[in-house]
């Protein structure tokens, strides 16, 4: 009898695991997107400060009403801006930001690309 | 003359990287949630330190101004702007005071206030610290202005001062 009862409570220990699991992933991914405001470059997810446990709380609650990533990131830039998402949204203020990585390196393409050219003449000279 | 153009590409690359430190290195970004002024609270629902009533946004819509002052009687600069929040009950007429006692003991609240009184017209609870974040608290003690719209006049970072005091004054005649 005692054994069928562990067995049963392993099983829906195990089956509570299992449904939650997600939940868990997706809590671990917007913690690590969200900054810790109150200390200096952490995420609420490495800093153990009352704001970063409050805010994981909140981020739990949403979670549980069934709100999606994206719900629960405008939800808080709407009450503390953008500063609070490591991942900003694209827009006119940070177009360079996104683009700048891509250009430079277009641009240092061409770059090693006119040298070599010119290196190729210069031995053919 | 012939301009090399590798040059003056990496002149005109030094040049960017250099406006841009220029101008970001003079600029203060101190952050604060100052972006909140102009928009409403919105909708939320508390319980008061007592237990027995409910505070929203419909009870606040009933006064001409609403300063919300969150606050806990471990915090050391609540206790500077407390002084200020009982001038503000005796000097202003048309605003009443909701304290949100953050993250607290009924015992210890409810012992600061009976030391040096009580200027809250509600006085509400969030011992979780969950509400503060509905009204984009991030640290305390923080005091948000709104009218009777909900809409938020000033916010208030850091202990209220003399000049603050002025301010809300003014800003409630």
């Amino acid at each position: 009898m005692i054994n069928k009862i562990i067995l049963l409570f392993y099983i829906l220990l195990n089956v509570h695991n299992l449904c939650f699991a997600e939940d868990k992933e997706l809590e671990k991914e917007i913690y690590k997107n969200l900054r810790c405001l109150v200390c200096q470059g952490q995420s609420i997810s490495d800093s153990n400060s009352d704001f970063a446990q409050t805010l994981k709380l909140v981020v739990q609650d949403k979670i549980r009403e069934g709100k999606s990533k994206q719900e629960i990131y405008d939800f808080l830039t709407m009450k503390y801006g953008e500063w609070i998402v490591y991942k900003p949204k694209f827009n006119r203020y940070n177009f360079l930001l996104w683009f700048l990585p891509y250009l430079v390196l277009i641009l240092g393409g061409v770059i090693i690309f006119i040298l070599l050219k010119k290196r190729k003449n210069q031995g053919v000279n | 003359m012939k301009i090399n153009f590798f040059r003056a590409l990496v002149f005109l690359i030094a040049i960017f990287i250099l406006s841009v430190f220029l101008f970001s290195l003079n600029k203060v970004k101190i952050y604060d949630t100052q972006n909140l002024v102009g928009q409403s609270i919105g909708s939320f629902e508390l319980k008061s330190v007592n237990g027995k009533e409910i505070i929203n946004e419909k009870i606040l819509k009933k006064n001409q101004y609403t300063l919300i002052n969150f606050w806990a009687s471990w915090c050391a600069p609540c206790r500077a702007e407390h002084k200020y929040l009982m001038k503000i009950k005796k000097n202003s007429k048309n605003l009443k005071i909701l304290g949100i006692n953050f993250k607290d003991k009924e015992k210890d609240a409810k012992k600061f206030i009976e030391e040096f009184g009580n200027p809250y017209y509600f006085l509400a609870k969030d011992y979780e610290g969950r509400s503060s974040i509905n009204f984009g608290i991030y640290g305390i003690p923080e005091s948000i202005l709104i009218d009777k719209n909900l809409k938020i006049i000033k916010k208030f970072i850091g202990p209220i001062n003399h000049e603050d005091f002025n301010n809300i004054l003014k800003l409630t005649k």
